[in-house]
């Protein structure tokens, strides 16, 4: 086989200078993705069509043209072998940053995360660790069907040993994913995919908003962390705290917003570990604690969550810790808005809680 | 960790590894696309072993090309399945259906009617001619790819598009993405949109029916792409080991969205030759060569049926359009392929020959074209009476909470009537359709 001659320009990859460029999500990951790779050269990324074409969300453009093929390259479509490679690549030495284009396909791949990554440094007492991230596409709202759509984070936070990452804003993307691929543990870091483009407010039948005006799309070049393990307040008040991550942050400030309500929003930014501290000072503050995630209800992580408050804050508790996530079914196609913790749900359950 | 050492542990100097990582021959901006490289052995050149032959019979033909209708647009060979004109007519029949349904969706999607549609321009042969020479209940687990299955079952053209639009006439109450079907009554089992898992379970159903002693087979279809994956390998395995009456077809088209089918392993091997390791009957087919599949499918099909054992067939095919209504193949492939592609177009293969053989012309197959257009046209006006996507909410919001399990457990009966009343407060007036 030939090598090609020209290869179209990448569309991205390379992002406007200054300090005040604004950038969407997918060109924040991406921006990660060349810093990381451009300060370590055992920073390597793959998976399925992330090579060339630079990933179906292009989160991964460019980066094959500027670092080569044996550092952005494509895979077979096995998630089981990509994740597997992975955890190979990095008992070598190298720093695996493996795609798995969508989060509701990596389940081929959950043996090798669980039975394996998770555990490596665990059964050979430190002499092996798999620092590798794994970046993944998560959460519905783009009528994908359930198989584009699932939320299945509280699947990693259940297993010992691997980190689960969700950034909510470009800003954050950027930091978060630098600070995973930089840490020695494996990761999974969940790319709410409702929001690449924008943030999304939860009302699907108002115009779309993108990034440009929203001030957490301003994004530095070069290289910034942000620590995992530390949650974000996006808003300060004394009515209740709201615990939440990815795309309903947005959606739970809109509802607070419309509502009037005053309330600490916590964008969480990492479930496991998590920022009990952050968690503990708010809920004892307020008294009041509103859990939003989009994933299923049962087993959810909102139980993990309501369990740690009830732990460590039920004395200082006005009411009971109310839990707002997606129903108990696959995600349905056409009634997509129906299964989505939306406004009206929000909205219900604040107004009992503040009631309570 | 990652840095070399200078010299290997025996203190001999040795030569530097290198990866390869395989790349197509053409990428967008090739104007130079050629695909002499690929070997097309004459049409009737390969010989036909017996259905019931030592699966070491076949392994010559895994590497080989199966193929029938020459250039002389007659058919040639042992693997002329000698259809008469009315059966080879049925099929083009088939062919202009699915290409107007084709047509017709892709432009639905583009007009904001529905989120997604695929078309399979170019594989008509692999999923028409195929399944013709199947049974009608020799069980299908088809991928995403085999709308032409259910045309030659004769699947109302309404009950697709009302699954596309999922809206109130969908069966499937409007919960699965756009062409991922289901029907039972037609041995068609659901499509997955998780790749390749179908593979292991037609196996499985094809040993259920050897364990009752009945009379039908099993048929799946995957991509090539979708044989990396761990199902493909399980399937294959269970297949050998309990010689299930079962047919693997694997569609190489050559992409599996932008990647090339070296990234299936297709630079070192054929797919048809996994077979060999496996230890089953393999078949590599001329993808485009209707009459070609369906002696395949057929040799397959009689395989199985005579307790002979399972059979792997590769056609060789290309996907002349874009994956999906997601996907803009140029992005990562020349243009050019698509005319270059040296084994033609299914349909056009099919027609030059009944023109050949003085049962068919140009005016009878424009007017069948037109037909083909006029009856998906009318339907589809039909289906988009009972609503389109994204234009209202068509199920009953009860609908999202059935067949989660056979009966509804108290949960679900909570969530159910919270999003009753979640609706009332939203759409007060009853929701808009
Ligand atoms: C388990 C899984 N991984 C990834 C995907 C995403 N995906 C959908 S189609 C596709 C390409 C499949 O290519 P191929 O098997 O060659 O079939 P073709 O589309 O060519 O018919 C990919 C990667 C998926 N649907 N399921
Ligand atoms: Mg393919």
């Amino acid at each position: 086989m030939s090598e090609t001659k020209d290869k179209p320009k990448p569309k991205q990859g390379r992002h406007a200078t200054g300090d005040d460029r604004r950038l969407n999500m997918i060109e924040a990951i991406n921006d990660a993705l060349d810093v990381a790779m451009g300060r370590d050269e055992n920073v390597v990324v793959f998976g399925e069509d992330a090579g060339y074409f630079g990933g179906v969300f292009r989160c991964t453009a460019g980066l094959q043209e500027k670092y080569g093929k044996t550092r952005a390259f494509d895979t077979p479509i096995s998630e089981c072998g990509i994740i597997a490679a992975a955890i190979g690549m990095g008992a070598y030495g190298l720093r695996p940053v493996p795609e798995i284009q969508f989060a509701d396909y990596i389940y081929p791949g959950y043996d090798q995360i669980i039975s394996e990554a998770a555990r490596i440094r665990y059964r050979s007492a430190g002499e092996y660790n798999v620092p590798m991230t794994v970046r993944t596409p998560f959460g519905g709202g783009i009528f994908g069907g359930q198989t584009h759509s699932q939320s299945p984070e509280s699947l990693f936070t259940h297993a010992s040993g691997i980190k689960t990452v969700i950034p909510a804003t470009p800003y954050d993307a950027k930091g978060l994913l630098i600070s995973c691929i930089e840490d020695n543990d494996p990761v999974i870091f969940f790319e709410p995919k409702r929001i690449y483009n924008g943030p999304f407010d939860g009302f699907f039948d108002r115009p779309v908003q993108n990034w440009k005006s929203h001030p957490d799309s301003v994004v530095p070049q070069g290289h910034y962390s942000i620590p995992l393990g530390k949650a974000r307040l996006v808003t300060e008040g004394d009515q209740l705290t709201v615990l939440t991550y990815g795309t309903m942050v947005h959606v739970a400030k809109a509802v607070l917003e419309e509502k009037g309500v005053e309330a600490d929003i916590l964008d969480l930014r990492t479930l496991v570990p998590l920022d009990i501290e952050a968690v503990e000072k708010s809920v004892k503050k307020t008294g009041r604690c509103m859990i939003v995630h989009e994933a299923t209800r049962t087993s959810g992580f909102g139980a993990e969550l309501s369990a740690l408050v009830q732990e460590r804050c039920f004395y200082h508790l006005e009411a009971p810790i109310a839990r707002v996530t997606g129903f108990d079914t696959p995600y349905p196609h056409s009634l997509e808005w129906a299964f989505f913790p939306g406004p009206v749900r929000i909205g219900a359950a604040l107004d009992k809680i503040l009631k309570d | 960790m990652a840095d070399r050492p200078k010299r290997n542990a025996d203190g001999k100097n040795q030569p530097h590894l290198t990866l390869h990582v395989p790349e197509p021959s053409y990428r967008p901006d090739a104007d130079d696309v050629d695909f002499s490289a690929i070997e097309i052995p004459e049409a009737g050149a390969q010989p036909r072993p017996d259905e019931a032959c030592d699966p070491e019979e076949t392994h010559g033909l895994c590497t080989d090309l199966i193929r029938v209708l020459g250039d002389d647009n007659r058919a040639h060979g042992p693997w002329d399945p000698k259809l008469d004109p009315d059966t080879l007519r049925e099929m083009l029949h088939h062919f202009a259906l699915v290409r107007a349904f084709d047509e017709r969706m892709f432009r639905g999607q583009r007009q904001g009617k529905t989120s997604f549609y695929m078309k399979c321009t170019g594989e008509e042969a692999t999923s028409i001619s195929t399944a013709m020479a199947l049974q009608p209940d020799d069980m299908v687990f088809p991928s995403y790819r085999q709308q032409g299955v259910l045309i030659v079952r004769g699947y109302p053209l309404i009950e697709m598009i009302n699954q596309i639009y999922s809206n109130s006439g969908d069966k499937l109450k409007g919960r699965q993405l756009p062409i991922m079907y289901s029907s039972r009554e037609h041995s068609f089992f659901s499509i997955s949109g998780n790749l390749a898992t179908q593979t292991p379970q037609a196996v499985g159903w094809a040993m259920a029916s050897a364990i009752k002693n009945d009379t039908r087979i099993a048929a799946t279809w995957v991509g090539e792409g979708s044989t990396a994956e761990n199902d493909f390998h399980a399937a294959c395995t269970f297949a050998s080991v309990y010689q299930a009456p079962v047919i693997l077809n694997v569609i190489n088209n050559q992409w599996a969205i932008s990647s090339f089918s070296g990234f299936a392993g297709g630079e070192q091997a054929t797919f048809a030759s996994r077979a060999i390791g496996y230890g089953i009957a393999g078949l590599r087919v001329d993808g485009n060569d209707p009459l070609a599949c369906y002696a395949a499918e057929k040799w397959a099909a009689d395989r199985a049926r005579t307790n002979a054992g399972p059979t792997l067939i590769e056609f060789f095919t290309y996907r002349a359009e874009g994956h999906s209504t997601s996907d803009d193949p140029s992005g990562y492939r020349s243009a050019q392929e698509r005319e270059a592609w040296p084994l033609g177009d299914p349909v056009v293969r099919l027609k030059n020959h009944l023109i050949e053989l003085g049962e068919w012309d140009e005016e009878r197959q424009a007017e069948m074209d037109l037909k083909a257009a006029e009856k998906v046209k009318k339907d589809t006006k039909e289906g988009e009476k009972n609503g389109i996507l994204g234009h209202g909410m068509h199920q009953p919001f009860s609908t999202m909470f059935e067949d989660v399990f056979e009966e509804e457990p108290w949960h679900l009966r909570e969530q159910n009537e919270q999003a009753e009343s979640e609706r009332e407060t939203k759409y007060p007036d009853g929701v808009p359709h």
